[in-house]
């Protein structure tokens, strides 16, 4: 039985771990893998301390600072289940591992949003992508597709530059929600071909992808591009699946908190971008996961002898 | 100009610190080295330098015929992890990037001999009786990588029927085309299994007992 268990591996989750760790809880990280999103982050030029940073490289500070702490890991293993019984909360992993705590800080992050048009399933890793840092080597010499209109798709261009022969960037949006910093980045390269206020109607090929179909949203001539590559790179949807029903999340399947990570069920407390604090930022979720650890602490001190 | 920077030095001989037996980098290349297997060959080096309990061992493809058909050597850079007997881990390509902490990984797990897996893997283990050969594709760009290659180099270690290789899609592109790469990682057993993503531990044996059963 622990006090705490952290579901997550990002920065809410890793710091929350350091706090729990510095109160001496009985605490467990449960993780599909160390560093969250900033393992998809090339550069974060941001985050208080340091003036430039990969994701991996910050990731790989936060899990030191943890490992100086005494925090059992299961690393490797999504949590598919979470339930309350009689105080108690019972965690299930797809490993099949049932994990029973008393407390709960939920920093699940969030993952690729997927565009939901015919072909994009049967064509995933047959050059339907999501991680650009990732599978972006693998298209040398090809034509491809970006889809989206922010950061992660102009970060997916900036990774596709020097390798792709042509890029075409479709957006259902009249204006980039990109900083101006990575538009000027990609302006002027004769590669890239931008389709703004354009929607995906399909993605087709046999055993690989070889066209996506897009129209203009207000109406008009049908378009097919030839490209072998397409990356979804249209926003995310928060890891919340595994607590529906249980906790009172918003429109956007977030889970609500108030200011001290509190959600509506008592003992469990949620951080980060799974979260509905505005501002999906590394400083602000670390900030968060503090906070909530700080808080599952008090409300394990309140539950007298139970730490 | 050295690749390892003096932190990332000084990081790497308290890691090292923790070896227990010794280990033999068994190194792959040729007389005129390709670009990637001049790499790998200084980065093993400056490696191999950072502990007394680490050796490396360099074989020439073209000439050292009887090291390559020993180690199942058919594509440079290659790199074998031996602890006290060559368990089965390779690297095909650099193994470099997000790689590098697999390797680092791969070379505790052979010091010590043991591995860390499951009472039920290792049970399911027990019931192969013919060879393994577990391919995992990846990039040296990709964080979820090394958690694929690891588990397959895992299994490696636990039984002699199994050979686990890291290969670089970019590095052997007709590879990647072959198996159709377009996604990583990317693990090909026995040519007739396949899958993308870096599954758990559980779910990567199951795909391992499949191929056991296809026969392919």
């Amino acid at each position: 039985m622990y006090d705490l268990a952290i579901i997550g591996g990002g920065p809410a989750a890793l710091s929350g771990a350091v706090y729990a760790g510095r109160k001496r809880l009985n605490t467990v990280l449960i993780t599909k893998e160390i560093g969250g999103q900033l393992l998809l982050t090339s550069e974060i030029e941001n985050y208080l301390g340091f003036e430039s940073i990969t994701g991996a490289e910050l990731a790989d500070k936060f899990a030191r600072q943890m490992a100086q702490y005494d925090i059992d890991e299961i690393i490797g293993e999504k949590v598919v289940e979470l339930i309350k019984e009689d105080g108690l909360f019972k965690i299930r992993t797809e490993g099949d591992r049932t994990i029973k705590t008393r407390a709960v800080v939920l920093a699940s992050g969030k993952r690729s949003r997927t565009l939901n048009v015919s072909g994009e399933r049967e064509l995933a890793g047959r050059g339907v992508a999501y991680c650009a840092t990732c599978d972006a080597p693998l298209f040398a010499g090809r034509k491809v597709a970006v889809i989206g209109g922010g950061n992660s798709a102009f970060e997916a261009v900036i990774d596709l530059l020097p390798i792709a022969t042509e890029i075409f960037l479709i957006d259902i949006a009249p204006h980039w929600l990109a900083d101006p910093i990575l538009i000027k980045r990609m302006e002027g390269s004769p590669k890239v071909k931008s389709f703004q206020q354009h929607r995906v109607v399909e993605i087709l090929g046999e055993r690989r992808v070889s066209e996506i179909v897009i129209e203009p949203i207000e109406g008009g001539e049908i378009k097919e591009l030839e490209v072998q590559g397409v990356f979804v790179e249209i926003g995310l949807v928060p890891n919340s699946e595994f607590v529906e029903g249980l906790v009172k999340m918003n429109r956007y399947r977030e889970i609500v908190v108030d200011c001290h990570a509190r959600t509506n069920v008592p003992g469990l407390f949620a951080a980060g971008d799974v979260t509905d604090v505005p501002e999906k930022q590394v400083i602000i979720s670390a900030g968060e996961g503090a906070k909530a650890a700080l808080s599952a602490y008090r409300y394990l001190i309140r539950q007298q002898g139970q730490v | 100009m050295a690749i390892l920077s003096e932190h990332e030095r000084e990081h790497m001989v308290e890691t090292l610190g923790e070896l227990e037996g010794n280990v033999k980098l068994t190194f792959f290349t040729q007389d005129f080295e390709c670009e990637s297997c001049r790499h790998s060959h200084e980065l093993l080096k400056e490696l191999a330098d950072l502990s007394d309990k680490m050796s490396l061992q360099v074989y020439d493809f073209k000439e050292d015929k009887q090291a390559v058909e020993k180690y199942r050597i058919d594509k440079i850079p290659a790199l074998a992890v031996e602890g006290e007997k060559d368990y089965g881990i390779r690297y095909f390509g650099t193994p470099a990037g997000y790689e590098f902490t697999a390797l680092l990984e791969d070379i505790l797990d052979v010091s010590r001999g043991t591995v860390e897996l499951s009472q039920e893997t290792m049970e399911e283990l027990q019931g192969i009786d013919r060879l393994i050969h577990i391919q995992v594709f990846v990039t040296h760009t990709c964080p979820y990588c090394p958690r694929a290659v690891r588990t397959a180099h895992k299994l490696a270690q636990a039984s002699d029927w199994i050979q686990a290789d890291m290969v670089s899609a970019v590095e052997f592109p007709h590879l990647a085309n072959k198996y159709d790469v377009f996604a990583v990682p990317k693990v090909i057993i026995n040519e007739g299994i396949e899958f993308e993503g870096a599954l758990p531990e559980r779910h990567f044996v199951e795909k391992v007992l499949m191929a056991l059963s296809s026969r392919t």
